[in-house]
């Protein structure tokens, strides 16, 4: 069942609720591979880059961001790898799982941007709207 | 950069064609507006943006990033505008992009790496501030019509995006504002008031200006200054678009293009540029990737002034305005707040102190430079901090020293020691140190030759090979004549 789990985050509490479930639907199958995608926000590189000593702090400071989310996955000792897109989130995503043909989507309700997106997140919106595969939204 | 030529230009031909489409869009109220801020007429902003973003296609060193009349440059040139009129303002391009070819040829782009976050966060902010003080003279108590046209124009270019997107919200509400004011027949002041339009390609020319030394002299502050904030913000633009599309660029090559750009562009009548933050975002959000986005952009830029050149002149002033109020909102970096909040003193301050310099003297490139000196300074005060820690053992007074010594540290270091005391044994660990320069070892010198005087006997231990090479080419104290070094 399910051996390609993408799982969206994007540093918030909420993504890390949605890897919690995530882990639960990858236990279901050995096969089960997680992969988690988080997306360098093309509106935020101007401030990105204004705000990093360099290249490599900044791919750093990333990786932290989603540090959270793979402790969860090393202590639960799942398969996973993690896959940084550039883009906007939404369009982002849902291109790349269409594109990879994944079995499952998973994604928290909303994101970091909590001011905007006041009762679904517009990210899991689309993608709940455009990625073929099922998609499960994360309260 | 390991694309090849051809992936550079044709490996994205549809989206390219169309981000192109996209930003020549966007940059004509810009480009218009930066004349104004200037103080020359529209068409030198034009033609500079075409002429740039052509030439800056073949040459540049970052494809898919966008160059052309910007506001930096546009505030750096109001006084020699002013004083000395548009010719003296075409040779300072023609110069700068002299000054910016040689850089780019001696590497300075390896030396842009060291400017500190804290002085571009500093530039950015400083950068809004001024496009936007140079809008006020422009909406600020001329009439009331004016507020509203403004408040409309923002709120098109605000609102709109959210639901549409494929014609860049500015030009909406300008051909919609701009047709409203004629229809409904509004007192509003338009481009034309300000200055012509001419709807046909640039032509080459010299500046009418005498060739001297004189010319030199009024030219040259101006040039390098424009060269310095040009490849500034090329440099940082060009990084923001590696981030989003993450690729590699050649700084060199793209310091030596803008320079090959600016020095054509200033025979064609265009004043000097560089590349443009929120342009090549909004190439790349609309797809651009490649060197054809850019050659686009300037080419339909072109075409839309020969065709819509009459409309332009009708453009209403407080359209422009709003334009140019959301250029500067989008240029301020937003989480200055917090990072004055979170980062470290020095670096809040250094930030602080760039926006306030140039918000004093109208000058980027000054507040730019005052900046790095002082972070520089920071920075020396930061490691020039010197530890000596004294206790007793076996008998023995032990002094262990931390931190580098050097001339920054050598006063502190000197006053670390008690020069009370008498036949003592007394042990100096340099174990965590390094001795810097010569005033380092002068500074052992006189700690040893002090406690000696007293009849302490001295020994020192630690010290690195370095070092060691350093105190036993110099050092005095071991010999029983010496005196205190006169320093």
């Amino acid at each position: 069942m399910y051996p390609h789990i993408l799982l969206a985050v994007d540093g918030s509490e909420h993504s890390v609720r949605a890897t919690e479930e995530a882990i639960k639907v990858s236990r279901l199958s050995a096969q089960s591979k997680i992969e988690v995608v988080f997306v360098a926000d093309f509106s935020k590189a101007k401030d990105d880059v204004l705000h990093s000593e360099g290249k490599e702090a900044l791919e750093v400071a990333r990786r932290k961001k989603i540090s959270a989310v793979e402790e969860k996955l090393e202590a639960a000792d799942v398969s996973y790898y993690v896959t940084i897109l550039r883009g906007e989130p939404g369009p982002a995503i849902v291109d790349h799982a269409n594109k990879k043909q994944v079995d499952l989507t998973i994604i928290g309700s909303r994101g970091l941007n909590a001011l905007q997106e006041m009762v679904l997140g517009s990210v899991s919106h689309k993608i709940a709207k455009r990625v073929q595969s099922p998609v499960m939204i994360v309260k | 950069m390991n694309m090849s030529l051809r992936e550079q230009w044709f490996s994205n031909v549809r989206g390219d064609i169309l981000a192109g489409i996209v930003v020549a869009l966007a940059l004509i109220p810009e480009a218009i507006a930066f004349s104004i801020i200037a103080g020359v007429d529209p068409m030198v902003g034009l033609y500079a943006s075409f002429c740039i973003a052509v030439i800056i296609a073949f040459v540049g060193g970052r494809p898919g990033m966008i160059s052309a009349a910007t506001g930096a440059m546009a505030l750096l040139m109001v006084p020699l505008v002013k004083e000395h009129g548009l010719d003296y303002l075409l040779a300072a391009t023609i110069l700068t992009g002299i000054i910016q070819i040689l850089f780019g040829v001696f590497k300075v782009a390896k030396v842009m790496k060291f400017i500190p976050r804290a002085v571009m966060i500093g530039f950015v902010n400083a950068l809004a501030i001024l496009i936007f003080m140079a809008q006020v003279p422009h909406f600020i108590g001329i009439s009331t019509m004016t507020y509203v046209f403004v408040a409309i124009t923002l709120a098109i270019v605000y609102v709109l995006p959210r639901f549409f997107k494929a014609i860049p919200a500015p030009l909406i509400a300008i051909v919609v504002l701009t047709i409203a004011a004629i229809y409904l027949n509004f007192d509003l002041r338009t481009v034309g008031d300000l200055g012509a339009i001419q709807r046909s390609l640039p032509s080459f020319f010299l500046p009418n200006v005498p060739l001297n030394f004189e010319t030199l002299q009024i030219i040259f502050p101006y040039s390098l200054a424009l060269a310095i904030v040009g490849l500034l913000e090329s440099l940082l633009t060009a990084t923001i678009v590696d981030d989003m599309t993450g690729t590699e660029s050649e700084k060199n090559r793209e310091a030596r293009g803008q320079g090959i750009a600016n020095f054509i562009t200033g025979f064609f009548g265009g004043m000097a540029g560089c590349a443009m933050i929120g342009q090549s975002v909004i190439n790349v959000k609309s797809g651009g990737r490649g060197r054809l986005s850019t050659l686009v952009a300037g080419l339909f830029l072109m075409f839309l002034i020969i065709v819509l050149g009459n409309l332009v002149v009708q453009i209403p002033m407080p359209v422009l305005v709003g334009i140019m109020i959301m250029v500067s909102i989008g240029t301020f970096d937003w989480s200055s707040f917090t990072y004055i909040r979170k980062a470290p003193k020095a670096d809040a301050f250094v930030m602080l102190a760039t926006v306030i310099i140039v918000v004093a003297t109208h000058d980027l490139s000054i507040g730019v430079i005052a900046g790095v000196i002082l972070s520089a300074l920071f920075f020396v005060a930061k490691v020039s901090k010197i530890n000596v820690k004294q206790r007793i053992e076996d008998g023995k007074t032990v002094y262990t020293v931390k931190g580098p010594l050097f001339f920054a540290s050598v006063d502190h270091f000197i006053a670390s020691f008690d020069y009370e005391m008498n036949e003592k044994n007394i042990l100096i660990d340099f174990g965590s140190t390094q001795i810097w320069d010569d005033s380092g070892v002068g500074a052992i010198d006189k700690v040893m030759i002090r406690l000696m005087a007293n009849q302490n006997r001295v020994e020192i231990i630690g010290l690195n090979p370095e070092s060691k090479k350093l105190v036993d080419r110099l050092a005095i104290h071991n010999d029983p004549a010496a005196k205190m070094p006169t320093h």
